[in-house]
């Protein structure tokens, strides 16, 4: 409990730091240190690893690569969000080539181009990179039933399984799971196997799309108040 | 205090070094012409009497005239000469060498002494202001001024201190020894000290709930105080996002932006430098954060905005640098359509100038083979922000150029992401023409097994399908489908133009009319 508290009360300054004074060589320390915290404790925060890197930036001698690698694995952890690549931007090049590095970003290449299977085979190459930032695999395979949400309304289960890299038992302990928790309906396709009915959205289910663009806010209707009335 | 300095010869200069002298360019900095000394006298009445619409008069048309006249290709009389006309008032000569920098930068090339002076003075300037010890209130377009070129100083710097390789020994020591000057940490902290200390945001904030008057009153004090500080403030936030842009951090670019409402007309509106500045940065975030509906959408109002208003600024001196963004948006305008094409959106006034700029080579960028990786660099180089790397060059190691780096990692990274695209232009062109069509059927017509075809639909979904700053999912799909176990079904497009904001600035525009001929007393 005592430690928790510090924990809030650590991750409060350094937040507020990000927030009011930013441009500010001294807070690179802290900044190192929240990188870890949030590395054990589960947690993210884009801001605070943006500040980070531009400090590195403005002084590249103090660079740790071990904190940076660990930062993009974080960032990745973020997909379908640009994270990756906004980290990328304020990255030299010449870093970027480093052997860790090149293999985060074609890591990050698969993921964005939908390539799962590519994806899994190389992650399991690196797991010394991989195993150091838990939650990893949990938030890759968050990111790809993601994407088949926004793509199936009935995805096979070859697909699936394919995607976040379970199969056999496995699978079907996670299935289960998810028809209690999260709606999924399993269904018996047409002769070839089992097919994973996903939730409706309005990304898979036309009906559902809302016609968001067209929404005003109230505000902007408080400006014609006066004519109306 | 800043003399004209004759070691370091400008950079365009055909005539060598040793042969220049005083008298061969006739610039003696000592000498005030008549017009000058009335041109001083009258700005510091002027200021001393708040009389904001002459001051802004002698700044935009008189400052401009005289440079055309008496300074074609010198500096301005030194702040020294004219001080005594103006009592030495301490804060009207830091105003006259911040126009007398602005004036060099812009006519000449500043020699590397020169460029710290104006470090120094742009300090000294800031810090006054922040003491809260100004009573002035200045003209918008002015304090905008301020901003802009404090950021260009600094991107103009740290692009000259990057070409280390032909550095004098001289320079080199100069730099080392004044460290300090145009150093990124300065920068930033001075524009984040003018929002904090003039409590911008809170103000902005206020105002939506009607307990504070900055918009409605164009940012100036009725009240009899100065208008300096939170004008500076407000425009020192535009500062931050070109600053972040510049570094490549568009996210942190994108909040500093975020306390001013560009969905409405504003303080930024009200200079129209400052006006295409934010929104050129904010589009062109936007395009790096695969934001493409927002990007498309900014740049088309902006545009739209140009087209009608340009003629009235044919005269001002900001003309040509409108006219260079108008170019520079139309080609970012280019490439977010064609990577993510939303006609439907662009006015058909735009749109016309946008075919007849970029219509052909936006269909060979949609072809995606090399050439169209070709255009888009080409288009991309071109109108891109000019990147810097802001660390100190480490003087022990060989000298070397390296001011195109920041450049060639953006356009490099932006290229990867071109790339990625690479295949949806096709997947596009065939959901357009089927309502339904299965994946071995389609797979076939694109040359890929299965698998592939599964991998390249979610690519789609995923690239256009971006994610905003709150993590919500918005489409930028203009084409849409689903997958029904290997049964692909098209969906059909809803326009996404927004009807309900056209409406109400029509209510509001008929409603101003009206009033109008209501005022109209017939005789």
């Amino acid at each position: 409990m005592g430690r928790e508290r510090e924990r809030e009360v650590q991750q409060y300054t350094v937040e507020q730091l990000v927030a009011v004074n930013p441009y500010n060589p001294d807070i690179l320390p802290d900044l190192e240190n929240y990188v870890n915290d949030q590395v054990s404790s589960q947690t993210y925060s884009l801001s605070a690893n943006l500040c980070l890197l531009r400090l590195y930036q403005f002084e590249p001698e103090r660079m740790s690569t071990q904190i940076v690698s660990r930062i993009l694995v974080k960032a990745l952890m973020a997909i379908p969000a640009p994270d990756f690549s906004l980290c990328l931007f304020l990255i030299p090049e010449r870093v970027q080539m480093e052997e860790q590095f090149k293999t985060l970003i074609v890591l990050s290449h698969y993921l964005e181009t939908g390539r799962f299977r590519q994806f899994w085979d190389e992650a399991a190459k690196s797991r010394h990179i991989i195993e150091a930032v838990p939650g990893f695999e949990q938030a890759i395979q968050a990111y790809a039933i993601h994407v088949l949400s926004l793509t199936y309304q009935k995805v096979p289960r070859p697909v699936l399984a394919e995607a976040i890299n379970i199969e056999g038992l496995s699978l079907d302990k996670f299935l289960e799971h998810q028809v209690v928790n999260s709606g999924w309906v399993l269904e018996k396709g047409n002769g070839r196997g089992q097919l994973i009915v996903l939730p409706p959205n309005e990304f898979n289910h036309p009906e559902l799309k809302k016609n968001t663009a067209d929404t005003v806010p109230f505000e902007h209707i408080t400006r014609i108040f006066p004519i109306l009335g | 205090m800043a003399s004209f300095d004759y070691e370091d010869a400008p950079a365009n200069s055909a005539v060598p070094a040793s042969s220049q002298s005083h008298e061969v360019l006739g610039y003696d900095p000592n000498f005030v012409p008549d017009s000058v000394k009335s041109f001083a006298v009258h700005l510091y009445r002027h200021i001393r009497e708040k009389n904001v619409y002459e001051i802004h008069q002698m700044y935009e048309t008189s400052f401009q005239t005289l440079s055309e006249r008496l300074f074609k290709d010198t500096p301005w009389p030194s702040v020294d000469a004219v001080a005594h006309y103006v009592d030495n008032d301490h804060v009207f000569c830091l105003l006259y060498r911040e126009m007398w920098f602005r004036h060099l930068y812009a006519r000449l090339s500043p020699t590397l002494k020169q460029r710290i002076d104006s470090w120094d003075n742009y300090c000294s300037l800031f810090q006054v202001v922040l003491h809260g010890v100004v009573n002035m209130q200045l003209p918008n377009q002015w304090l905008w001024d301020m901003v802009d070129e404090f950021v260009y100083q600094f991107q103009s710097f740290c692009q000259y201190r990057a070409k280390m390789k032909n550095k004098t020994e001289q320079e080199i020591a100069l730099l080392r020894e004044y460290d300090q000057a145009w150093n990124v940490y300065g920068v930033l902290n001075y524009l984040q000290a003018l929002v904090e200390k003039s409590m911008i945001i809170q103000i902005l904030e206020q105002e939506k709930e009607g307990l504070e008057q900055f918009t409605a009153n164009d940012g100036y004090d009725y009240d009899g105080g100065s208008n300096v500080l939170k004008v500076l403030g407000y425009f020192s936030m535009v500062g931050l996002l070109r600053v972040h842009c510049l570094l490549g951090d568009y996210h942190t670019g994108l909040k500093c932006l975020l306390p001013i409402d560009i969905s409405q007309q504003g303080v930024y509106t009200s200079v129209i430098g400052s006006h295409i500045t934010a929104i050129y940065h904010y589009g062109f975030a936007n395009l790096m954060l695969r934001r493409y509906v927002e990007a498309i959408r900014e740049f088309n109002k902006i545009l739209l905005y140009i087209y009608k208003t340009k003629q009235y600024h044919q005269k001002s001196p900001q003309y040509e640098q409108i006219l260079k963004k108008n170019e520079q948006m139309y080609a970012l305008l280019a490439i977010c359509l064609s990577l993510c094409p939303q006609v439907k959106l662009v006015d058909e006034t735009v749109n016309s100038q946008l075919r007849e700029k970029y219509g052909e080579k936006m269909i060979r960028m949609q072809r995606y083979d090399d050439e169209a990786f070709a255009i888009y660099d080409e288009l991309f180089s071109y109108a891109c922000p000019k990147f810097i790397t802001p660390s100190a060059p480490s003087f022990e190691e060989p000298l070397v150029n390296y001011n195109q780096d920041a450049y060639r990692l953006q356009l490099k990274l932006f290229l990867y992401e071109v790339k990625q695209q690479q295949l949806l232009s096709g997947v596009r062109t065939f959901l357009k023409v089927y309502s339904t069509i299965s994946l071995g059927k389609l797979a076939n017509y694109m040359e890929v097994d299965e698998p592939t075809l599964r991998t390249i639909l979610m690519t789609y979904k995923h690239k256009t399908h971006a994610v905003d700053g709150d993590g919500k999912i918005t489409s930028n799909a203009d084409v849409d489908f689903y997958i029904d176990d290997d049964m692909i079904h098209v969906m059909e497009s809803k326009s996404a133009k927004r009807y309900g904001d056209y409406f109400l600035r029509q209510v509001v525009k008929l409603e101003g009319v009206i009033n109008d001929l209501d005022r109209i007393k017939l005789d």
